[in-house]
């Protein structure tokens, strides 16, 4: 059984270094267009968490770093939930004075800057998404860890 | 009309699984299986004749003619809290192993009556 | 007060969110917010309550506003039927929350109970406000992905192999919710419930409409207990910390389970004898089944859950009665007091098995056990529990001049007015054997010559408040039959179901 600590062989190491960038690239561009293309906060966000959990599965770790990467990518999923729900009620106030009113400026059809508040929930549901994927994954791996430890 | 009798011959494949499987995995599989089956369901309803799918660009012809984009909104949606109820499912199943050290479901019955 | 319909939803989301980030940093900050969030929206909806609602308030979210009359928005619906279950939801939430604040120290996780709690209270208020089918099955989801988590949270081998069974089966009644949910869009090609009432007010009987519905039944009586799908609740319902029993058993079968086929069945589809036939029979084999197996039952807690399907089965009667005489054109009185006599016994065993609930986990607390025969001679050393317990005993008992006594006087009242006299026989019978199994109940724990060795106090105070304040509310929801008072609360719910096309009128006049 491949202990977690260890990692893989470099040659796997080096392929997974170049893949995680160009893959956390496409998952941002499916996260930031996704009122021009299909996709989306959801897709885009699982994307980017595959690209992570590449590097981990590529490299291993300990197990205490492994439970501060979950701390900060649990609080980081909080914090943006907290944000969406912000931005959402902030809707209350302005403008018609609905929960979840797209208040901001609507640009033309097919730029990308347009569309309002669309764009910039998409961007926070994505780094949430990403972000719960990667607590799930983390929580699952520390929990075999510590079975093997004992 | 066939189309929408293979969906329903899915779900039941995925039932089937739920009732005759032993092991607590093959269990969530074909669970996974049935939603799988809802969400076929659901993406074959929208579809209209001779339609496009449903994004709006700059230069588009008169009267264009869209599949419905509704029942692929709920797709989406449905699809995420299949993966919240998967994921909640493996959690379970994981920490039940380690309690009772097999995935067989004919040995984990502590509670009856 | 239109403005204060979202804050149903936002406030409780919102702290979930809030507590595992800030509750890392700051010490007891998770029971204290979500104790004020909850006391907050109780006293929101008390005031809704008494300041009377002319008319149903309809909140589109988002502001889009309706398209050549169609409705194309989200609506969050508040009516007379609303405003009560979203009573019951919050009232016993805080309630819950305030007794876990000392029940859950034996627990290690406390931010994650607390955080699941207010994700599982956001789903349950969003169940009960919405307007729209496909955020209906969202917020279930929500509600009850939540709740798999609460029954599996100490991790005991009984609690995780009860909360997997609950899983897979509540699991296949959320898809076939989903795909009758598929197929009514197939049909209409909406998802607001009240476009839906109008489109389909004239053929509900082609075998696609029937289909449609069996499957709806099947899903939510799932969820709402019902015999033949009641084969999860006694396993969950014993094996989950105590403050959530009482919320599953006296709130989330409710919430999620009875009113959902309340608003379906009567406002949005029309009324048929079939289905009422159906709710009525189910409602009776729950009644009598629940209460049969409830008295071979040693565990305290599952004795409790079994209970709680037969109660739910008194709901059904009284709501499956009022349906029939509906249909068959029969008089409108007799039809309103047997619906007011199920949402009367709604609220009443909200209230009571919540309260017992509560007490079994004072008991479990001190003494360490669940099992009745280990048990004994507890009157004396837990004086509050004691008494409480007796007063929720004699309420689901039916003994004047507790709650319960009125509600089921009132459903069998109805049975026999509308000639239902079989129902009327059984449902007594039934109440003879609650008042067996739950004297049984008070003489082993209670009353019994002491066995045990080692000490055993009071509980905590936080516990004891909760406890008292629900005693207090068995006997003060007995006023609930007076004219004066029961035109505040009983009546707009009783009416919102009586005439069955105001919702949708309501919202598509808007």
């Amino acid at each position: 059984m491949i202990s977690m600590m260890k990692g893989l062989t470099p040659i796997v190491k080096k392929v997974a270094q170049l893949m995680s960038g160009i893959i956390c690239i496409y998952g941002i561009y499916i996260v930031v267009h996704g009122h021009l293309t299909p996709g989306g906060a959801f897709a885009g966000g699982i994307i980017l968490a595959g690209a992570f959990i590449l590097l981990i599965l590529a490299f291993g770790s300990e197990v205490i770093k492994l439970r501060k990467e979950e701390t900060g990518s649990s609080i980081s999923e909080s914090l943006s939930v907290l944000a969406t729900l912000i931005l959402a009620a902030l809707g209350l106030l302005i403008g018609s004075k609905v929960f979840f009113n797209n208040y901001m400026p609507k640009g033309e059809v097919g730029e990308l800057v347009s569309a309002g508040a669309v764009p910039v929930y998409n961007i926070l549901i994505g780094i949430e998404v990403a972000a719960a994927i990667i607590t799930i994954f983390l929580a699952l791996i520390i929990f075999k860890e510590e079975e093997e430890e004992r | 009309m066939i189309v929408y009798f293979m969906c329903f011959f899915l779900f039941l494949v995925g039932l089937y699984g739920i009732v005759t499987r032993r092991n607590l995995i093959k269990i969530v599989i074909s669970f996974t299986i049935m939603e799988f089956s809802v969400f076929l369901f659901f993406a074959l309803i929208g579809y209209v004749e001779n339609g496009k799918a449903p994004i709006l660009t700059k230069n588009l012809p008169e009267n264009p003619v869209f599949v419905d984009p509704l029942p692929q909104a709920m797709v989406l949606t449905a699809i995420v809290i299949g993966l919240a109820t998967s994921a909640m499912l493996l959690a379970i199943a994981i920490r039940l192993y380690k309690k009772y050290g097999t995935f067989n479901i004919r040995e984990i019955n502590n509670l009856r009556g | 007060m239109s403005n204060l319909v979202p804050l149903y939803v936002i406030l409780p989301l919102a702290s979930a969110f809030l507590i595992p980030s800030v509750g890392r940093l700051v010490k007891g900050f998770q029971k204290a917010l979500l104790s004020l969030v909850l006391l907050f929206l109780t006293a929101m909806t008390f005031y809704i309550i008494f300041s009377g609602l002319d008319q149903p308030i309809a909140y589109a979210v988002g502001g889009w506003e309706a398209v050549k009359d169609t409705p194309i928005a989200i609506y969050m619906v508040l009516d007379g039927l609303s405003v009560v279950v979203l009573l019951i939801v919050n009232l016993i939430g805080f309630l819950a929350t305030f007794y876990s604040i000392s029940y859950i120290k034996k627990y290690t996780a406390e931010n994650n109970f607390y955080a699941l709690l207010s994700l599982m209270i956001a789903g349950m208020n969003g169940v009960v406000l919405t307007g729209d089918m496909f955020n209906l099955y969202v917020f279930l989801e929500i509600a009850v992905i939540a709740s798999y988590a609460l029954v599996a949270f100490g991790i005991e081998k009984t609690e995780l192999e009860a909360s997997f069974k609950y899983q897979v089966l509540g699991g296949i009644a959320s898809l076939w919710i989903l795909f009758s949910i598929g197929m009514l869009y197939w049909k209409t090609q909406t998802l607001n419930m009240a476009d839906i009432s109008q489109i389909l007010a004239n053929d509900t009987s082609d075998a696609f409409m029937i289909f449609t519905q069996i499957l709806l039944i099947s899903g939510f009586g799932l969820k709402a207990a019902m015999i033949p799908f009641h084969a999860w609740l006694p396993d969950a319902h014993s094996s989950a910390p105590s403050p959530i029993s009482a919320m599953l058993s006296g709130v989330l079968i409710k919430a999620i389970g009875v009113y959902a086929i309340l608003r379906l069945f009567f406002n949005m589809f029309a009324l048929t004898y079939e289905i009422g036939m159906v709710i009525t029979v189910i409602g009776t084999l729950s009644m009598i089944i629940g209460g049969l197996l409830a008295i071979f039952q040693w565990d305290m807690k599952r004795m409790l859950a079994y209970s709680s399907i037969s109660q739910m089965g008194y709901v059904f009667i009284g709501v499956g009665m009022g349906m029939i005489i509906l249909i068959r054109g029969g008089e409108t009185s007799v039809a309103a007091l047997a619906i007011a006599g199920g949402l009367f016994h709604m609220i009443n065993h909200a209230t009571f098995k919540g309260l017992l609930f509560l007490n079994a986990g004072a008991i479990e607390h001190t003494t360490g056990t669940r099992n009745m025969k280990m048990m004994g001679g507890l009157a004396r050393t837990m004086p509050i529990t004691s008494t409480t317990s007796l007063g929720a005993s004699l309420a689901i008992s039916g003994i004047p001049p507790f709650n319960g006594f009125f509600s089921k006087l009132i459903i069998i009242v109805a049975a026999i007015q509308g000639q239902f006299y079989l129902l009327a026989v059984l449902a007594i019978v039934i109440s003879i054997v609650t008042l067996v199994y739950f004297m049984r109940f008070q003489r082993f724990a209670f009353f019994n010559k002491t066995t045990f060795s080692r000490k055993v106090k009071e509980v905590p105070f936080t516990m004891c408040f909760s406890m008292v304040v629900l005693v207090i509310l068995c006997l003060a929801l007995s006023l609930l039959i007076f004219p004066g008072v029961r035109e505040v609360m009983l009546t707009p719910a009783v009416d919102v179901l009586m005439e069955t096309t105001n919702y949708s009128s309501t919202i598509i006049g808007m």
